[in-house]
């Protein structure tokens, strides 16, 4: 196992470390000490490689990941795993705003909640938050699936394209075009799939949840709005 | 951007430590407010006295000039003044007429309130925030966008006894508020937005709300981006915006709780790898108060 203590290495040089990867390195297991809520830890990493932070990330923690898996062992702060293409985040406590923004694929593990616009136009990527998520989450979201086993803030989904939402809790308010849609034998399929990927196994009922999804009325200028522009 | 921290200690213990806690956390948010800084504390004082603090040029003989039981404590450029309450309005009377040049930035019973252009580090050392105590204190680094970089555009603001703010945003409707405070009574001394944000407050304080409930009307009355950290003699306050477009970080313990724009600002606090860490939800007042 690689140790790398930010009390003593620069957040730079362990990015440095970790780019410098080969897709075959036997260096597959990183600890990060001391990570006292530096931002961009362990970003743009492309390498089949666990790191995991010992403690709360800052900013942006795991941004662009690909291949890799990075584990949080507290919380993330804003952006966390933004733009992510492929592998795995798990933040072991809370999330900040953004969680998962723009994220192409992979898969994002929250243990704890995510405050405000998770999965802000995810274009891919599987969030399982097993806590509840703040408002405007899944603003935009494009494609991927967002479960989430505690509740949601206001405006859930809003101007939402293809993503898939799966809620267990309530629902504050479901935003512009986002509409509760019928939850059919290969939703469940799915989010027992997810479940278990995320590591919750058969503990969790999934027909305790809700689907939600785009009414699609935003797609095409109505012409009875023409009057609006 | 800039930066806010706050500090409210519930362990007597700790209140040697307040000062120099609360440098600490200044100094790692000077990323976010490299211009510059300034910070209130609520210090000792007592029911029959008044602190006015003032900042200005030659500062040394004022307390002697205003002579009888005026008791002064230079710091740098500012000056700290105590006197029986009996004695306000002869010492404000006396700085208006003798010293326009001196603004007062702060009056109370205990809190002090220092700003200055300047490094946040660089900042708190000229004032000495390391050697002060008390029971809890907030803290501003400020990254200008929208006026000079002056020491008066500096946080925090103080608009009433005891009372101040530091502000994490912008507010769009600052001048219309100003319009219908003023005449209220509410002073300004800047065309600052956030002085208008903690004139809101005193106003609302006035009439007799409690400072969560001034906080909850403001999330009404207020329009813009904001958070906001706010002080009273015995209270600690924070709100967010509805959409919370500004960041903020607090942690709890048996000792203290403390307030970051980011996590790193807490960093150095005790205990706090054993802190309940998390991030104030939009739209909804958190508030302590002393007992």
């Amino acid at each position: 196992m690689s140790v790398v203590d930010l009390a003593v290495t620069s957040r730079r040089e362990l990015n440095i470390q970790l780019h410098a990867l080969a897709p075959n390195t036997n260096q597959t297991h990183w600890r990060v000490e001391n990570p006292n809520g530096q931002h961009s830890l362990a970003v743009g990493l492309d390498a089949p490689v666990t790191v995991e932070i010992a403690g709360h990330a800052g900013y942006y923690c795991a941004g662009m990941n690909k291949q890799a898996t990075v584990v949080v062992e507290g919380n993330a702060g804003v952006g966390v795993a933004e733009n992510m293409i492929s592998g795995m985040v798990h933040v072991k406590g809370d999330a900040s705003q953004a969680a998962g923004a723009t994220a192409h694929g992979g898969l994002l593990v929250i243990d704890g909640d995510a405050s405000a616009r998770c999965g802000i136009s995810m274009k891919g990527v599987n969030i399982v938050v097993k806590g509840s998520i703040g408002p405007m989450s899944a603003f935009m979201a494009q494609s991927g699936t967002l479960i989430v086993l505690g509740d949601a803030g206001d405006a859930l989904g809003d101007s939402i394209y293809e993503a898939r939402l799966f809620v267990r809790g309530s629902v504050k308010s479901l935003g512009t075009d986002c509409v509760e849609k019928t939850l059919r034998e290969e939703h469940k399929e799915e989010l027992r799939e997810l479940l278990n990927a995320a590591g919750l196994g058969d503990a969790i009922n999934v027909d305790e949840f809700k689907r939600y999804g785009s009414s699609r009325k935003l797609y095409n200028f109505h012409v009875d709005n023409a009057a609006a522009y | 951007m800039c930066g806010i921290v706050g500090l409210f200690l519930k362990d007597q213990t700790l209140e040697p430590r307040l000062g120099s806690l609360l440098a600490g956390m200044l100094e790692v948010m000077s990323d976010r407010g490299p211009d510059s800084a300034g910070f209130a504390v609520y210090g000792s004082g007592d029911t029959d006295h008044l602190k006015l603090t003032v900042r200005g040029k030659n500062l040394e003989d004022v307390a002697q000039a205003l002579g009888g039981p005026v008791q002064g404590k230079l710091r740098d450029s500012h000056l700290v003044l105590s006197f029986p309450k009996g004695e306000e309005k002869r010492v404000r009377a006396w700085l208006g007429c003798e010293r326009p040049d001196i603004k007062i930035i702060g009056a109370g019973q205990r809190i002090e309130l220092y700003k200055e252009v300047g490094l946040p580090a660089d900042v708190a050392k000229r004032f000495d925030l390391s050697g002060m105590s008390g029971t809890h204190g907030i803290g501003h680094t400020r990254m200008a966008t929208e006026s000079a970089v002056t020491t008066a555009g500096a946080h925090p603001f103080s608009t009433g006894a005891d009372q101040c703010l530091v502000h994490n945003g912008s507010l769009s409707n600052h001048r219309s508020l100003r319009r219908v405070l003023e005449p209220k009574g509410i002073t300004f001394e800047t065309d600052n937005d956030s002085e208008v944000a903690a004139g809101y407050l005193s106003w609302k304080l006035r009439e007799g709300a409690t400072l969560a409930e001034a906080l909850e009307s403001s999330l009404t009355d207020l329009d813009g981006f904001f958070t906001f950290v706010v002080g009273t003699e015995s209270g600690f306050a924070v709100v967010r915006d509805p959409i919370s477009c500004k960041p903020a970080v607090m942690a709890e313990t048996d000792q203290y709780v403390a307030f970051g724009s980011e996590y790193r600002a807490l960093v150095g606090l005790p205990g706090i790898e054993n802190a309940r860490v998390f991030e104030p939800e939009p739209a909804r007042v958190y508030a302590w108060e002393r007992h």
